[in-house]
Order: C-alpha cells, then sequence, then structure tokens
C-alpha cells in the first residue's frame, strides 16, 4: 500500500502544495522539449527528402557550435564566426551530396543508415581533431543573445526563468515558422515537398535530386547550428551532446518520421514527460531516470499507434 | 587459381548438403584451426595474443550473435552491447554466488540470462520492425546501463560500482583472475569461439535457420507457408543474446579482468553493427572479418607513426584514428554494401575461373 502512495498519491500532493516548483519543472520540461523539437526537425527534414535516418544530426549539431567558438577563439568577431558557420554548414551539406550520397542511390535503408553512423564518427574525429576533445563555453554574449534570469512570483512561490530559455523557445519557433513558410510557400520547398512523395515522379518532372539533397542537408545544418547555439548556451558545448541528441529518436517515433508538427508536438511531450517523471517518480527507482524514460514511452507508444501521432506512414502488420 | 574441384563429384545427399563441399576447403580450414590452436599459443607474443587475438575472438562471437538477428533475421538492433553486460554481470552473479563451480561452465550458462532479457525485449519486433525497432532497442541499450548502475546487488554493493573478476581455478589451472596466462584464456577463448561458430553455422543451415532467413526475405510469404514470426524472431533474439552474452562475459572474466557499464554502452552497440555491416550481413566469415579489421585497424593505425619515427600525440592519433575509421566506413559502404564476405567470395570466384574468366 505504501508503495501504491508513493506513485498514485503522493506526487500529485507534492504537485499541488507548491504549485510554484511545478511550474518551474513544466517551464524546464518545455524549454528542453523545445530543444529536443529542434534536433528531432533536423532529423525529419532529411528523412523527408532523402528517405535517410541522419544519424550524424546529433554530431553536426555538435560540429556546428564548436565550429562557431572555434573560429571565435582564433579572434574572428562573433557574426562573422557565425556566418562562416553557416558557409562551413553549407560545405558539408555540399560534401556529404558528391562523396557520400550521390553513390548510394537505391541502396537498402540499413546501408543508408550505416553511412550516416559512419559520417558521424568521421565528423567526431574531425572536430576533435581541429578543436581538440575538452569543452568549450558557448560564447553567448557575443552573439547578443540575453543572459540573466527574471523572478516571478506566482502562488506566492518562486519561478525563475532564464532569459537563454525565453530566446531558445522564440528562436525555434521563428525557425519553424520559416521552415513551414519555405516548405509551403516558396519555389524550392514545393519541389522539397515533391521529392518526399515521390523520388521518381519528381525526377521526371525535372527537379535535380543532388541539389535538393543539398539544400535538405544544408536545411538540416542550419536547425542543427541553431540547435547547438541554444543547447551550448544551456549547457557546455562538448561531444556529450551527441547521446543527447539520440534523444530525438523517441520525439521522432511520437511524432511520426516524417511530420514537422510531430516532431514539435512529440519534443515537447517528451520534454515535459520526462522532466515530471524524472522529479516526482524517479526517486523511487532511485534516480537518473531521464536517460531512459524517454524511449520507455515510445516504446508503449509504439504498441498502439505505430505511425506516431502525425505520421503519413503506417507500418504494415508483421 | 590455387585449387579446382574438378574431379570431386557428390554421389549422395550427405556430401551435397555438406558446408566444406570442397576438399582443398577442408584442408584449408584444419590449416587456419592449427595455426589457431598450436602456432600462435607457441609463437605468438603475449601482447599479440592479448590485445589482438582475444578482443577479435571476442568480437567475434559477439558479432556472430548480432549477425544472426540482423543479418539472417533482419531486425536491426542497437542494443547488442547492453547484452553483452547482462552476460558479463550475470556471470559475475553466478561466480560469486557458486564460488566452487567449474567458471567456464558457468560463463557458458551465463548467456541463459541474457537470452533471457534479450526475449523480453524482442517482444516489440513482432509488432514493428525498421528504424522504429531500432529505437525499442535502443531503449534496451539505455535502461540496461542504468539498471547496471543503479542496482548494486549486481556488482555486490562494492564502492567503485564495477565488477572485478575474482581467481578461479580449473582443474588446478589458473583460468581467471590477474595470475592467469594470456596462453590459457586464449585457449579457452578460441574453443569456446570455435565450438560455438560450428554450432551457429549449423543451426542456420537447419530448419530453425531457414525460417529466420524466410522472416528477413519476406515474413508475409514466410509466415503463409508456415512459419510462426513469433518462435522465429523471438528465437532469433533468444539466439543472438546468448551470443551477446557469452561473448560479454567472456570479455569481462578472459580479457578485460574488471570492467564498468562504460564497457558496455551504445558505442559498443555500434561498434558490433559495424563489424557486421562490414564484414557481411547474413554471413559467418563476415563475422570474423568484420570483427578483425574493425579491431585490427586502430591497433595498426596507433603502430603506424612510430613506425615511421614521426612524433605525434596519442590525442591526434586516436582523433585521427576516427576519422579514418568513419571515413572506411562509408567508403566500403559505397564500394560494396554487401560487405567483406562478399569480397572474399567474388575474390574466390574470380581465382577459381582464372585465367578463363568466360
Amino acid at each position: 500500500m505504501d508503495l501504491l502512495y508513493q506513485i498514485f498519491i503522493a506526487p500529485f500532493i507534492d504537485m499541488v502544495s507548491t504549485p510554484d516548483f511545478l511550474l518551474q519543472v513544466l517551464w524546464e520540461g518545455f524549454v528542453t522539449g523545445t530543444l529536443y523539437s529542434l534536433i528531432a526537425l533536423g532529423f525529419v527534414l532529411i528523412f523527408k527528402a532523402s528517405g535517410v535516418f541522419n544519424f550524424a544530426q546529433g554530431i553536426m549539431v555538435v560540429f556546428s557550435a564548436l565550429t562557431l567558438v572555434g573560429l571565435y577563439q582564433a579572434g574572428v568577431p562573433a557574426y562573422l564566426a557565425l556566418i562562416l558557420t553557416i558557409g562551413v554548414m553549407a560545405l558539408l551539406a555540399i560534401s556529404v551530396e558528391r562523396l557520400v550520397l550521390r553513390h548510394m542511390v537505391n541502396q537498402s535503408e540499413l546501408i543508408l543508415f550505416m553511412v550516416t553512423i559512419g559520417l558521424s564518427y568521421f565528423l567526431i574525429g574531425l572536430g576533435q581533431f581541429i578543436f581538440g576533445g575538452e569543452t568549450k563555453s558557448m560564447i553567448t554574449e557575443q552573439l547578443g543573445l540575453p543572459t540573466g534570469s527574471t523572478e516571478f512570483e506566482p502562488f506566492g512561490g518562486i519561478l525563475i526563468l532564464q532569459h537563454i530559455d525565453i530566446a531558445a523557445v522564440v528562436i525555434a519557433g521563428i525557425l519553424v515558422a520559416g521552415l513551414a513558410f519555405f516548405f509551403s510557400k516558396t519555389r524550392i520547398g514545393r519541389a522539397l515537398r515533391a521529392v518526399a512523395d515521390d523520388h521518381q515522379a519528381a525526377l521526371s518532372v525535372g527537379i535535380s535530386l543532388n541539389q535538393i539533397w543539398a539544400i535538405v542537408w544544408f536545411a538540416a545544418g542550419i536547425v542543427a547550428l541553431a540547435t547547438g547555439i541554444m543547447w551550448g548556451a544551456r549547457s557546455d558545448v562538448s561531444f556529450a551532446l551527441q547521446i543527447v541528441a539520440l534523444k530525438a529518436l523517441p520525439v521522432l517515433i511520437l511524432g511520426g518520421f516524417t511530420s514537422i508538427p510531430g516532431a514539435i508536438v512529440g519534443g515537447l511531450i517528451i520534454g515535459f514527460g520526462e522532466k515530471l517523471f524524472e522529479v516526482y517518480w524517479g526517486g523511487l527507482l532511485g534516480g537518473g531516470v531521464e536517460g531512459w524514460f524517454a524511449y520507455v514511452i515510445a516504446l508503449i507508444f509504439l504498441m498502439f499507434r505505430p505511425q506516431g501521432l502525425f505520421g503519413d506512414k503506417i507500418i504494415e502488420r508483421v | 587459381m590455387l585449387y579446382r574441384e574438378s574431379g570431386q563429384f557428390k554421389t549422395n545427399y550427405k556430401q551435397d548438403s555438406a558446408i566444406f563441399p570442397i576438399l582443398q576447403d577442408r584442408i584449408a580450414i584444419m590449416f587456419y584451426l592449427a595455426v589457431a590452436f598450436i602456432v600462435i599459443p607457441i609463437f605468438g607474443s603475449n601482447f599479440f595474443i592479448d590485445s589482438m587475438m582475444i578482443p577479435f575472438l571476442i568480437f567475434t562471437l559477439a558479432a556472430i550473435g548480432l549477425n544472426i538477428l540482423t543479418g539472417y533475421t533482419g531486425q536491426i538492433s542497437l542494443g547488442s552491447g547492453a547484452f553483452m553486460g547482462v552476460g558479463a554481470y550475470s556471470a559475475y552473479k553466478l561466480v560469486t554466488i557458486f564460488p566452487d563451480t567449474n567458471v567456464i561452465l558457468l560463463i557458458v550458462l551465463s548467456g541463459f540470462f541474457a537470452a533471457g532479457i534479450g526475449m523480453i525485449f524482442g517482444l516489440p519486433s513482432l509488432r514493428i520492425k525498421g528504424f522504429y525497432l531500432v529505437v525499442t532497442t535502443l531503449a534496451a541499450q539505455f535502461f540496461l546501463e542504468w539498471a547496471f548502475i543503479r542496482i548494486p546487488w549486481l556488482y555486490n554493493y562494492n564502492d567503485s560500482g564495477a565488477i572485478e573478476v575474482p581467481r578461479r581455478e580449473v582443474m588446478n589451472v589458473i583460468v581467471t583472475g590477474p595470475e592467469a596466462s594470456s596462453v590459457t584464456r586464449y585457449l579457452i577463448v578460441l574453443s569456446i569461439v570455435v565450438v560455438m561458430t560450428w554450432i551457429a553455422s549449423n543451426l542456420i543451415h537447419g530448419r530453425i535457420g531457414r525460417s529466420w532467413m524466410m522472416i528477413r526475405d519476406m515474413d508475409i510469404a514466410a509466415e503463409l507457408i508456415g512459419v510462426r514470426p513469433l518462435y522465429a524472431k523471438i528465437s532469433a533474439f533468444a539466439v543472438s543474446s546468448f551470443y551477446c552474452g557469452v561473448a560479454g562475459a567472456m570479455m569481462v572474466f578472459l580479457w578485460l579482468g574488471a570492467a564498468e557499464v562504460e564497457s558496455f554502452d551504445s558505442n559498443q552497440s555500434f561498434l558490433l553493427l559495424f563489424m557486421v555491416i562490414i564484414g557481411g550481413l547474413g554471413s559467418l566469415v563476415g563475422s570474423y572479418l568484420g570483427a578483425a579489421f574493425i579491431w585490427m585497424l586502430p591497433v595498426v593505425l596507433r603502430a603506424l607513426p612510430k613506425l615511421f619515427g614521426l612524433d605525434i600525440n596519442t590525442a591526434t592519433v586516436e582523433h585521427i584514428n576516427f576519422m579514418i575509421i568513419g571515413a572506411l566506413i562509408v567508403f566500403f559502404l559505397i564500394i560494396e554494401p554487401n560487405g567483406m564476405a562478399r569480397m572474399w567470395s567474388m575474390l574466390k570466384q574470380k581465382l577459381r575461373v582464372w585465367p578463363f574468366p568466360y
């Protein structure tokens, strides 16, 4: 009975009795969720356009952030470094398309997936070779991002909002809106959606697959850079981020592999769920449950709705 | 053009279904076994046996396990590192609970615990496949990693959180622990790997292996002609985890001597998947080739700068290593997505028909 009380009643009493703390936890969950969404967005962009499950998205986040910080430390002014980093991501996108993807047309999904793992090993090595393995702190102030925090006093308690978190949410919003506009209104965006629908049909109406792939990898690179800056500002820029990026997988399961709104909603669900569970129920299991909770949610979810919340591809019954 | 099989006729069914139908192949395999069992223990240096041969064999066994699941049954798994961990931790518990039992027996028994856990995490495969299955196996990976840290009973409540191998003797020969000689450990690992490869080969060529391959090639057709997906998939998960578990137990008991959770993290799973893919999906020879390639390559790369007299610090070498491995994986997948086993068989075919390729 005591255990049942611990599981089903005590956490809720905690939540109601200290609502300010609950709000703080929810806010934390919201911000983490936004960042998960951003990483998942990078996956979705590439998966939609090329059917490649890009494992290297996580390392692209680290790599872009490292490039930015590394350039700044080498004496380049912050904004110029930002532009140069965008250039580097473009270069990366083009070389991935030229050197790797172009040779891999018609291979099975598993092989394409493995190629991106190989790519991520390469990028880890390259990043460490150029910038060294130690952790770096993000150049938050130099980029004009706000620091500091604001305190609210709801319900007589205290709620601290970091400015950088607010900025992260706003930037994520702008990025998503921009991508949505790009996808639905521009010529290239329509071409991207055409490729996502059907490679052969897109080819036959004169869309260049190679060009589209380079563009979509570049877009994913930009998303990676934004994620890298935000995540780097919250913690540090290190290669450990890569493991965090794996969290995008359960997010994708929840949202569906091909849906941009799905990536966002899925990210938020995982973010909220993970923080709430860790804070209110994690103690029962000895803590540290954040590492696997997202995967277990995804696992349970898969049992009931394998195509995800917004996914369009229904997996056949096995 | 080393040999031709002309003049060797198959006169009965048994000869026709033999795994090595050609006399020269049988001689070759005997030769390899003789080298492995006799020449290497006598002439191999301790360094060569300890840091090349033993890990190579252990990774081969784990790669065979993953190959059964991914190559033969078509279920992608990123949890094999954790299943190795299950084997290692259960072997550790078994050895501490039954101190007087033969330790080699316990190492093999620990595979059954890994098989049980593997069957549980294999259940989602009945409903989903492809990348969705990758996520469920990653769930296994992260959940088990967490369990290895947070359940102190698994490492006997010691402070370091690591498992350390106690000294054990079998028939008055020290088998595990720091005093055990490399050659003893090598011979035990080699025997287990050879026997388990032989068992795997028989499983694959038998009824159960064929049902795995049917599920891989087309699950619906397989179900229609009477293969039960439940049994086929779950048995693949069980056998695969058994192999990974035994490999994990051997890794701790006969190679490292002590291990922490980091030895079984997701990088280990990726490494195993690399071995299987580079070596060749659905090929036992491929598992050997892949394990040799992925394990030996960094060792060789580390030794290279010294060979040329270059003075590069170890960290840089490590980073360049990563780059080269990544680039080689991409390169290999581009030139031959079917892996080294396919290259090997093509080479053999070319040699067989040389010099008259048509």
